[in-house]
């Protein structure tokens, strides 16, 4: 007997390229039927869900996410942060390591990923690049690797300085996984709180320019390259919440080159612009920050025609409490991943006209096989049942008081969002019920 | 609450401003500053105000002192120095602190933009923005606005509507990018038909600037700019953030200081000089200037204790308020 039968909806499963009226059938954790309507129905289950006008997707994959444990619980742990995730659709997510302490030891690494923290979908953890990402020394790449990482990175900050980043990718060349780079030269952005321009100029604060995003982005395109000429080696460099157009652009024709370049795009960044700060909206202010209309434009632009990998959310909780301060003492970061769907429906399928199946593929296969995430991102047969099942005509509107996140710092509160989730399962069990 | 969701009578920016409140500002101003002392130390008699400065301040903080005295209130400073703000009590504490010992209005000066907005939320009262950061001053804008009045052939006459200040042009020079000052009155003048050109650097006038809105140019030749000026604002240059720019101060002394030459270079029409002050005599204007015939500077911190006078009357929707808003 099989444990799911998800009956009558229209599978969208980029992987395999389906995007058809199936019947899916999963049992002991696994999809082990990808049925024409019908063919199942006479099979016996534990639980049989009608997704009759449903759309039945890959589980989305988030490849970055704060879950603030170990050390900041007040803001979000492990249990409450896929909690999030679940009920926003997503069954795999990755953990960056800015916690306290951060995450850069093959202890910190088992710990965290440890089922005593009750993770409700599948917990994946990029430890840090360097030694409490101080930004000098770089981990222990092969032990950390051994014990589950999928990728390193001092998010949050980034590897700034020339010769440790370039240490960082060539060590990760020959182990198939990514030094995820958060783009940002610091030395640019002291004291800066927003994106630099005319409503920073307005507001009276000082604003990050986006030279010292794009400076950053060129600066490990050019290492990628030297590391090639130099050593033969092709080491693969993902650059986090791309938020410019001028990074954008050095990304595409990076990827013209043929360098192995990937990157992410955050919601926030292709449905606002720093005009969504107003009267000094602390659940605006992240980083990088919310630009100008011309760079939310390249990032749809960026996800239309393949420069862009994956949507990522970088969910950042934050408690209340430390949002209600002054605009440029308040910590960066809002959530995400209950509103990323929603709005990547919204934004791409309905206002751009993306196709359905493109959006999920942004969301679940390109990510898994981003971080070579075996099993995930697809509903193929042998793949993990990882299922999201969403009403894709849902227009609902997005409160955040009832968000599954113990922090509500979003500026999406009220926000009308497309597609919702009705059903999540990981590996088989229903981990979100709408 | 108004829709803004801030109690009425707070200011906190002048953008919130509509040419009909300038209006009543205006006259509350003139009605409060002809009354006898007895009247007007009837206004807010028994009242509550609080002054919480984040950052020092001679000027603001005596003018809306000394008017809320006269006002009949009874006022009470907190300091960053001297209170538990020293000890990480957070604003809004601070502002509830203050609202459960009987304030009634909250009046703020803090180095961080946009604090008064933070403040006002989380406490309800109305609170006036003494400066916060880089953002603005309105006080400052509305009693630069009246010294103007009070000083221009013309104008002060007119009704106050948005064409007040038809054929006014306002050139404010110096360090635009870090002054509050300037910010308030790019954004209030124009709106009462001023035409507003500022002048400075590139690293202290961005041309972001321009974003402040229209009726808002750059010029950065001062002497061109002087030539068109009715009015010549002239603002504090700190030789700390000169040297962190990498301007040089002989430099921009001999560009952009207001000299006695350089002021009658731009006759016949000899504009009215103004500084909201501090000034640094000898940097960003010549004393003999800020001395001379034409320099409204002690008018400004006169028509300041007037203009916040009328401030908090409205704050705290005192008759004499209401009374000249028809």
């Amino acid at each position: 007997m099989s444990d799911i039968l998800i009956l009558g909806g229209r599978v969208v499963d980029p992987a395999s390229g389906i995007d058809a009226a199936r019947d899916l059938m999963v049992r002991r954790g696994r999809v082990t039927a990808v049925e024409l309507p019908g063919r199942l129905t006479g099979a016996k289950a534990k639980e049989t869900i009608d997704a009759t006008g449903m759309v039945v997707a890959p589980g989305l994959v988030d490849v970055h996410v704060h879950l603030r444990e170990p050390g900041q619980t007040y803001k979000e742990s492990i249990k409450t942060g896929t909690m999030a995730a679940a009920a926003g659709g997503f069954t795999s997510v990755v953990a960056m390591p800015n916690t306290v302490p951060v995450n850069d030891s093959v202890a910190g690494l088992e710990w965290m990923l440890d089922e005593a923290r009750g993770a409700c979908v599948k917990l994946f953890a990029m430890p840090a690049a360097t030694f409490g990402s101080m930004g000098e020394e770089i981990t222990d790449f092969h032990e950390l690797q051994r014990a589950g990482a999928v990728g390193f990175t001092d998010d949050g900050k980034p590897v700034l300085e020339d010769r440790v980043m370039r240490t960082a990718l060539e060590a990760v060349a020959g182990i198939g996984v990514p030094i995820s780079q958060h783009a940002e030269d610091t030395r640019l952005t002291g004291g800066c709180s927003m994106n630099a321009g005319q409503v920073a100029f307005r507001l009276g604060l000082r604003g990050m320019t986006v030279e010292a995003e794009a400076r950053i982005v060129e600066r490990d395109i050019q290492l990628l390259r030297e590391i090639e000429r130099e050593e033969g080696l092709r080491p693969h460099l993902h650059v986090q919440h791309v938020s410019t157009a001028r990074a954008m652009e050095a990304i595409r024709r990076a990827k013209r080159e043929g360098l192995h370049v990937t990157c992410e795009v955050a919601p926030h960044h292709f449905t606002l612009t720093d005009e969504a700060i107003g009267d000094y909206d602390t659940n605006a202010k992240m980083n990088p920050p919310l630009r100008v209309e011309m760079d939310r434009r390249a990032m749809i632009a960026g996800l239309m025609d393949g420069t862009v990998d994956c949507i990522a959310t970088d969910h950042a909780p934050h408690a209340r409490f430390e949002k209600e301060q002054e605009f440029e003492r308040a910590p960066n970061g809002i959530t995400g991943l209950e509103t990323a769907l929603g709005l990547a429906l919204r934004v791409l399928h309905r206002g751009e006209g993306m196709v359905l199946s493109r959006v999920i593929e942004l969301m679940s296969a390109q990510p898994a096989g981003l971080l070579s995430l075996e099993g995930r991102g697809s509903l193929s047969v042998g793949s993990f049942a990882d299922v999201v099942i969403f009403d894709p005509a849902a227009e609902w509107s997005f409160e955040a008081k009832a968000s599954k996140s113990k922090s509500k710092n979003t500026p999406f509160d009220g926000a009308t969002l497309l597609g919702r989730v009705v059903y999540t399962v990981s590996e088989g069990r229903v981990v979100f019920k709408g | 609450m108004t829709t803004s969701g801030y109690a009425v009578g707070s200011l906190l920016s002048v953008a919130e401003l509509k040419v009909e409140d300038v209006a009543a500002i205006l006259a509350a101003t003139d009605r409060i500053e002809w009354m006898t002392a007895a009247e007007k130390a009837r206004l807010l008699v028994g009242r509550r105000i609080a002054l919480l400065f984040y950052e020092s301040s001679t000027r603001t903080r005596t003018s809306f002192e000394l008017a809320a005295k006269s006002l009949g209130a009874t006022t009470t400073l907190v300091s960053d120095k001297s209170s538990s703000i020293e000890k990480g009590e957070s604003l809004k504490d601070t502002g509830l602190t203050l609202r459960a010992l009987g304030a009634e209005c909250i009046i703020l000066r803090h180095a961080s933009s946009g604090a008064p907005v933070l403040l006002a939320r989380s406490t309800g009262l109305p609170v006036l923005n003494a400066g916060d950061g880089m953002h603005e001053h309105p006080s400052q804008a509305l009693l630069d606005l009246r010294t103007m009045l009070a000083r221009l052939p013309g104008p002060g006459a007119r009704k106050v509507n948005a064409k007040l200040l038809d054929g006014v042009t306002v050139v404010i020079t110096g360090d635009i990018l870090h002054s509050r000052v300037a910010r308030s009155n790019a954004m209030l003048l124009p709106r009462l038909g001023a035409r507003v050109i500022l002048c400075g650097p590139k690293a202290l006038l961005p041309e972001d600037a321009l974003g402040l809105g229209p009726g808002v140019e750059i010029e950065r030749d001062f002497d061109k700019a002087l030539r068109k000026a009715q009015v010549v604002m002239m603002l504090r240059i700190q030789r700390e953030r000169l040297a962190g720019l990498e301007v040089h101060l002989a430099e921009y002394i001999d560009r952009y200081q207001l000299h006695t030459e350089r002021l009658e270079g731009s006759a016949p029409h000899v504009p009215l000089v103004m500084h909201p002050g501090p000034m640094i005599r000898g940097l960003e204007i010549a004393g003999e200037v800020a001395d001379g015939p034409n320099s409204a500077i002690e008018d400004q911190v006169r028509h300041g204790l007037a203009v916040r006078s009328a401030l908090l009357v409205r704050a705290l929707s005192a008759d004499g308020f209401e009374s000249v808003t028809v």
